[in-house]
């Protein structure tokens, strides 16, 4: 049943690939203005997960979402930039919406220069290409942003500018937000809720309930040290 | 200008024109060589309209819609790619072909023919293709994203199977048409040079549509131009007019 508060509400999720289960009876709610932080070793189903969450899978079980809009970034590795027509970022954002002016606007908010509307996909570096992928996935102001692995092939100094981007509109436009990542300093510092993942949920809550070093070691497999970062 | 070259300019540069226009979206799709195989799925029906004398675009369409039917349906009974089946059907298709076709028929059903136009003809094409313009201009850049990501287009709201059910109907139909100037030998050709050329010398999508539209209805233009000088088969020289225009695109091109 959907709670008023809640935006996804997912009961006995099962997901299976040529009869092989990819993952098994995941529920799991998420509340309005969450910052959800999905956290798995490689092959652990995170991103057939957020996949499956959109109808782009078929699955078992209930998804049930109480948003308006959702919008959803693939990871870069997903996404062809070259071998295109020569598309560039403005008839891009276009696709969205024709308002110059919002255009402009979205373009200078993910802190990237106006000329780089002129530029096509593959004259943008990862981090700047990420930054306009952003910008395009809010251009019509949708409730929840769904994120996989952001900031994959970019260093860290643009890591932290993609998060703080994000975590500056998630303050600014009252987004909630799902998001995979492997870099546990990103869950302490903008989660409001984790679900650890391998093929089934290892545990879920609050970042500093639930991820202890147990947990951690049983999510992995290994021992992981970590230190923790005071919250914004 | 005789009347008969004055249809066959208006027929050609109309073909030309749309098929380079869906041609900007096949490059962007990879499928830039599907048009060469949907050509050769055509000849038997060609073969058949020059036999019975009947349209050579009715003849091109049926087995066209056959050709697709037949890949189609191994492509369920078997776990063979696409593009694997498609060379299987279109190699029978162009044997198919040459068993029933008359030898003095042979030039026409492979180069094409622009000669002995009627008004009607003329008028049906200009129609169809205005309604494959505007069929294709409505899923242009529902298309294009799905060619950036097929996720990111299917979560934005696009309806990926009917748009590339209708995008292929479109090649189709854009083909059976093309292959009346240029045979059922050269419609890759005329489906992707335009396109080739457009990329070279655009910086952005709108640049690149319009050139790509235009390279396709020049190159026709030009070679039925250069058949009413010179008197040899018009499909050849439409080709070899969009193989120049390429030619020269790459002289102007961009850095990108």
């Amino acid at each position: 049943m959907t709670h008023k508060n809640s935006v996804l509400t997912v009961s006995n999720l099962q997901i299976a690939y040529e009869g092989d289960p990819i993952i098994s009876d995941l529920s799991f709610t998420v509340k309005k203005r969450d910052i959800l932080i999905i956290l798995g070793p490689n092959g652990a189903g995170k991103t057939t997960l957020l996949r499956a969450l959109q109808d782009l899978l078929p699955y078992q079980g209930s998804v049930s979402w109480n948003a308006q809009k959702i919008s959803y970034l693939p990871p870069q590795e997903f996404l062809q930039r070259q071998n295109l027509p020569p598309l560039n970022i403005e008839e891009f954002y276009a696709f969205k919406t024709s308002d110059s002016n919002v255009i402009k606007s979205m373009i200078a908010d993910v802190g990237l220069d106006e000329s780089l509307l002129s530029h096509q996909f593959n004259e943008l570096s990862t981090g700047q290409f990420q930054r306009m992928l952003i910008g395009w996935a809010l251009l019509d102001n949708p409730d929840v942003l769904i994120l996989d692995e952001p900031t994959s092939g970019i260093d860290i100094g643009g890591e932290e500018t993609i998060y703080s981007l994000l975590h500056k509109f998630w303050q600014n436009q009252k987004l909630t937000i799902l998001l995979v990542t492997h870099d546990l300093n990103i869950v302490w510092e903008y989660a409001t809720q984790v679900i650890c993942l391998n093929k089934q949920q290892i545990c879920m809550g609050k970042p500093d309930e639930v991820l202890t070093p147990e947990q951690l070691q049983t999510l992995y497999g290994t021992g992981i040290k970590f230190y923790k970062h005071q919250h914004r | 200008m005789s009347t008969e070259i004055l249809l066959a300019l208006i027929l050609s540069g109309t073909i030309g024109a749309i098929a380079g226009y869906l041609g900007s979206l096949m490059l962007s799709k990879r499928m830039a060589l599907m048009g060469g195989a949907l050509g050769h799925l055509t000849l038997p029906g060609v073969s058949l309209a020059l036999l019975y004398d009947f349209d050579v675009s009715v003849g091109a369409t049926l087995f066209l819609a056959l050709g697709v039917l037949i890949i189609w349906l191994l492509e369920q009974k078997t776990r063979l790619h696409l593009e694997a089946l498609t060379a299987v059907v279109f190699s029978a298709s162009l044997a198919t072909a040459f068993l029933f076709l008359p030898q003095e028929e042979i030039d026409i059903a492979l180069l094409g023919d622009v000669s002995q136009l009627t008004p009607v003809t003329v008028l049906v094409t200009v129609l169809i293709s205005i309604a494959l313009f505007f069929t294709v201009k409505n899923i242009y850049s529902s298309m294009v994203l799905a060619s950036i990501s097929s996720d990111l287009a299917q979560t934005s709201g696009v309806n990926l199977k009917l748009n590339n059910a209708l995008y292929l109907l479109c090649i189709a139909v854009t083909v059976a048409l093309g292959v009346r100037i240029v045979g059922g030998l050269m419609t890759a050709a005329l489906l992707a040079i335009p396109a080739c050329t457009a990329k070279n010398i655009s910086s952005n999508l709108l640049q690149y549509t319009v050139i790509s539209t235009i390279a396709g209805s020049l190159a026709c233009v030009l070679g039925v131009i250069a058949y009413a000088i010179l008197n040899i088969p018009a499909g050849p020289l439409i080709i070899i007019a969009s193989a120049l225009l390429f030619l020269a695109s790459i002289f102007k091109q961009q850095k990108v």
